[in-house]
């Protein structure tokens, strides 16, 4: 079994118009053992900032730690927010460095940068950036995820239609991943509001 | 153990979760694979210069993750880099060597030459013993003419009028033995290089999508990012998915209203 079937994960990330919206299963296992269904996988860097992390969950929870360690220290000595494709950089630097000895996890990165321009991106496991301007995905339900967005997917859609895209594409998918599911949790971010949504899924 | 999150690193690697990794590895689970470029990358030298193109697929084993990564990389505004192999390899070595080249130029006042790139991507890469993998072609244009080399993820070079890299080389490669000649124009150097990449994009499996070009000149450089695009998604429904307003069930929803940040300014004292 690989060390990214450990845990089980699904993230997603999709851009709209002058928003994004990125999501998450809550699902964490052992291996075939299901352990909780409310684990979280999408975290804050700062208000237009998220980063969700798939694989190893151990290594997502470290990542996150020093990740926002990082984000802390740029603010007090920059006194200012980054930018997303800064932190892009920085994840992909912080990844690289442990290129013979990786952490397991795959990021997706989603922002809104300077003039609410939607942002994201994903890295494998050492820190190849790949930026899209439609969707990202990572985790073990990827490939289903893939066949999903780009189906569903359509450019500049408003922040309800996003939501219900990205849901159902993210809920469709899951549902044909056994290590993935147990529910959704969906994150959109305009520029002046963020919301939070928990989906009702298969808990199977 | 103290020093590790007290301190940002100093740069180079960090082999910290090696042993833990290998623990991992010794209970029987899989080490992950890691995003390639498959690819098919090439580059000519002609009257003028040089030419390089490259496919644009990323495959991360079976699956495309990406259908338009840019593999042509920057090393000085007169050099460019096509990169083979592991992406986030190729990515972070020719990021390195053009960093280095440019501290080069400021120390020196010069422009920077091939050789010095090459110099630079050679021994970082022998020193890694072919463990960091990327296997690359770079071209460029300087005062000593036009160079085109290839470099191998151990560390040896080769120096050609015609070089091809990747997955795809054989497909491309066979091109460029049946049409290259020397003292080839700028508009025969870009249709060969096409030519090329297009017998990688469509023979190869791990090559696809799109063909960028980069045209390399005495004083100019061009990169024509999608100059050809013989992989259109044709097959997209004109309705498309459109799913209603609350069709997805929701067992809770939290909505934050974003403060608006107020930015403190330097203003200049009342006026008089």
């Amino acid at each position: 079994m690989s060390i990214f079937e450990y845990n089980g994960s699904a993230v997603v990330a999709m851009v709209g118009k002058n928003c994004f919206a990125i999501a998450s299963d809550r699902r964490l296992g052992v291996q075939l053992q299901t352990i909780a269904t409310d684990f979280q996988r999408v975290f804050k860097i700062h208000d237009k900032l998220y980063i969700g992390l798939s694989g190893l969950a151990t290594d997502a929870q470290t990542l996150y730690q020093r990740l926002v360690f990082r984000h802390k220290l740029y603010q007090l000595r920059e006194e200012r927010d980054m930018k997303p494709q800064t932190f892009a950089s920085l994840v992909s630097a912080l990844l690289y460095e442990k290129r013979f000895g990786p952490y397991f996890c795959q990021p997706v990165i989603a922002g809104l940068g300077e003039d609410n321009e939607p942002f994201i991106c994903t890295m494998d496991c050492i820190g190849a950036k790949e930026l899209a301007k439609d969707f990202v995905v990572s985790g073990t339900a990827s490939e289903s995820l893939y066949g999903a967005c780009e189906s569903m997917y359509k450019p500049n859609m408003e922040p309800e239609e996003l939501f219900e895209t990205i849901s159902q594409a993210l809920l469709s998918s899951v549902d044909r991943d056994c290590l993935s599911g147990w529910g959704g949790y969906v994150l959109l971010v305009t520029p002046t509001e963020v919301q939070e949504r928990v989906l009702k899924g298969r808990m199977d | 153990m103290a020093g590790a999150m007290d301190l940002p690193a100093k740069g180079g690697f960090s082999f910290d979760l090696c042993r833990r990794n290998a623990m991992l590895a010794e209970k029987g689970l899989k080490m992950p694979g890691f995003r390639k470029t498959g690819t098919t990358i090439v580059g000519l030298v002609f009257q003028d210069g040089v030419v390089l193109g490259a496919d644009t697929r990323a495959t991360e084993g079976p699956i495309v993750a990406d259908k338009n990564c840019e593999k042509i990389h920057f090393m000085a505004p007169n050099i460019y880099c096509c990169g083979a192999g592991t992406a986030a390899d190729t990515e972070a070595v020719t990021d390195m060597v053009s960093s280095q080249l440019q501290l080069h130029r400021y120390a020196t006042g010069r422009e920077s030459r091939v050789v010095t790139a090459l110099t630079l991507l050679k021994s970082h890469l022998f020193s890694y013993q072919g463990h960091v993998s990327a296997a690359l072609v770079l071209g460029g244009v300087d005062v000593t003419g036009p160079h085109l080399h290839t470099v191998y993820p151990h560390g040896s070079t080769d120096t050609l009028p015609f070089a091809t890299m990747g997955s795809g080389s054989l497909a491309a490669m066979s091109v460029f033995e049946s049409k290259y000649k020397e003292g080839l124009t700028r508009e025969e150097g870009i249709q060969l290089v096409s030519d090329a990449i297009c017998a990688g994009i469509f023979n190869d499996l791990g090559s696809g999508s799109n063909v960028d070009v980069c045209v390399i000149t005495k004083g100019k450089t061009e990169y024509l990012r999608n100059h050809q695009l013989p992989n259109p998604r044709t097959y997209v429904s004109s309705k498309g998915y459109s799913f209603t307003k609350g069709q997805t069930e929701v067992l809770s929803t939290k909505i934050t209203q974003l403060k608006p940040k107020v930015e403190v300014t330097e203003s200049d004292a009342m006026e008089e």
